[in-house]
């Protein structure tokens, strides 16, 4: 097992990836109020809340606007995840959008954010703090839960290191292209082939996640977006980098014009990749004015699987493009034995 | 770098086509048809937005074509002989330069012929001099990226269709940032706000030139 230490490190990352990125529940939240808009007078609704925990301990829930409060009555619990909120709602409040707030002993303060359109608004009302002091105890690692993201959260783990991978290998491919137009030598050649495969593999699969996943979260299978555009283009140059190679029966001009258009598709692909968000908007996160999830990521849970699920898929990539390597060495050789 | 020898490799190419005087007429000639075929299939086009897209659709397709040749006029034994005489880099400099000559040249009839049959409207509230500057500097963008993948056609015994398979993924960074800008120009916004596009266009020819003054000496040789 002489330098396998990373394989098994590979293993191992992606194991603990798969299983805590799966079995970590979200954090509690709230996703649903009966009512979407209030007026002053009194009102009551429905919360539905998702891994809340409202049968323990007692729940108090409040509404706030631009930094107002208004505490509710005794809130009525229906279940761990179903619960009353019975408030009065004052005449003046300031912004058109009122948030709801509900405090369990186990969850501590969570919010639905925005959650209704409010009528009879003025300058402002006399709000009282309503957030009961003491602890809370909520144990644990647990992912954000967003909206429209919700459980789906949890392919950030897949989907983005599955591209890191590719372009792992695509950076492989160009050194190995470089080593071929240094020296000629054909076994480089088969390496940047078997990276430009490998990554071919990833890409399929960094494309497959992400298309399930912008149907589930953007409502479609493909969407007009830079990054897919980026991600279009990178797999047409690298099909076109095999059909080149295909047409040329040569083994040695194959592998030099092979290695020239790696090297010059890959540095303007790059290129392409930095300028393209700029031109157009984006629905991912962290581009087009969309916040990052590191925005969200308040107690590093997303990070602590992330960076590992990056490592892990790295490794396995780095992996992969050995053992095809190998294979097409040994294909090469049972070749040569087989022409003599 | 051999200034003297680019000018003898550019005035052989020209000379080369002055003797094929047909060279200039099928270029003009594709442009020119392809124009017209669209003229049959749109008659009047006043939208700016596919106006645009069209013409640079145009000019792209025109832009393969011409480049396709640049490499491909020649036999194996001029080849050799040219290789005797010239540094590589020397050569791709040169046809750089020359397409980007063709390209001007070839980008302006396509712009004449498109706004003569598909209509100039959108050209009125343009900024005009910055869509023409825009138009220059994208068929000039088109020759610096295209010249090397051309030779690579040439070399791999391949004609144009290889050349579209390489040449398209790699040119669309240049083709999207030239149709945005040359849109802006139509919008008629000032040149303060195209100007960021033309500057990303100018850095990838730079880019694009680089590494074919690196990359070419592996062609060349065989």
């Amino acid at each position: 097992m002489k330098g396998g230490w990373w394989k098994i490190g590979t293993v191992l990352l992606l194991l603990y990836v798969v299983i805590v990125g799966l079995r970590t529940p979200l954090a509690p939240a709230l996703v649903h109020a009966s009512v979407d808009r209030i007026a002053p007078g009194p009102v009551s609704f429905d919360i539905k809340g998702y891994n809340t925990h409202f049968t323990e301990g007692s729940v108090t829930a409040w509404l706030e606007n631009d930094g107002q409060q208004v505490c509710s009555a005794p809130v009525e619990v229906l279940a761990d995840d179903r619960a009353r909120v019975t408030v009065t709602v004052p005449q003046g409040f300031r912004k058109p959008l009122t948030s709801v707030w509900v405090f369990t002993a186990k969850d501590g303060p969570i919010a639905l954010h925005d959650a209704f359109f409010t009528e009879g608004l003025g300058d402002g009302i006399t709000g009282t703090p309503c957030r009961p002091g003491g602890k809370y105890l909520r144990s644990g690692l647990a992912f954000p839960d967003r909206a429209i993201l919700n459980e789906t959260i949890r392919n950030l783990f897949f989907h983005v290191p599955m591209w890191f991978a590719m372009m792992a290998l695509m950076t492989i491919a160009v050194w190995q292209s470089v080593r071929v137009l240094r020296s000629g030598s054909l076994e480089a050649d088969r390496s940047a082939l078997s990276a430009v495969h490998t990554s071919l593999l990833f890409a399929a699969l960094g494309l497959t996640t992400g298309s399930l996943w912008a149907r589930v979260t953007w409502g479609g299978w493909w969407t007009s977006d830079p990054k897919l555009n980026g991600s279009a283009v990178t797999v047409l140059i690298y099909a076109a980098y095999l059909v080149l190679r295909g047409s040329i029966p040569d083994a040695h001009k194959r592998a030099r014009l092979a290695a020239v258009y790696n090297v010059f598709a890959y540095a303007l692909m790059l290129v392409f990749l930095m300028v393209l968000p700029r031109l157009t908007d984006s629905l991912h996160p962290g581009n087009g004015g969309n916040p990052a999830f590191s925005t969200y990521d308040l107690d590093s849970s997303l990070r602590a699987v992330f960076y590992p699920a990056v490592l892990g898929w790295i490794g396995l990539a780095c992996w992969a493009y050995t053992l095809t390597d190998r294979t097409e060495r040994l294909n090469a050789l049972a070749h040569e034995a087989h022409d003599r | 770098m051999r200034t003297a020898e680019i000018g003898h490799l550019l005035r052989l190419e020209w000379q080369l086509d002055r003797r094929q005087k047909h060279a200039w007429g099928s270029m003009a000639l594709y442009v020119v048809s392809t124009v017209y075929v669209c003229y049959q299939g749109v008659r009047h086009l006043s939208d700016v937005p596919v106006w645009n897209a069209l013409f640079w659709i145009v000019v792209l397709f025109a832009a393969f074509n011409a480049l396709a040749r640049s490499f491909q006029r020649e036999d194996a034994g001029r080849q050799l002989y040219l290789h005797t005489l010239a540094s590589p880099r020397s050569v791709i400099l040169a046809r750089t330069l020359y397409n980007a000559l063709t390209m001007v040249a070839l980008s302006l009839l396509s712009l004449g012929a498109y706004a003569l049959f598909i209509g100039d409207r959108p050209l009125e509230q343009a900024q005009l001099g910055t869509f023409v500057a825009t138009v220059l500097l994208g068929g000039i963008g088109f020759a610096m990226v295209l010249t090397l993948i051309a030779a690579l056609a040439a070399r791999a015994g391949n004609g144009i269709g290889l050349m579209a398979i390489l040449g398209l993924p790699i040119v669309l960074p240049m083709l999207l940032s030239v149709m945005k800008a040359s849109k802006l120009a139509l919008d008629g916004l000032p040149l303060s706000v195209t100007g960021q596009y033309l500057g990303w266009l100018v850095a990838i020819d730079a880019i694009a030139v680089a590494l074919a003054w690196l990359l070419f000496p592996y062609l060349w040789r065989d």
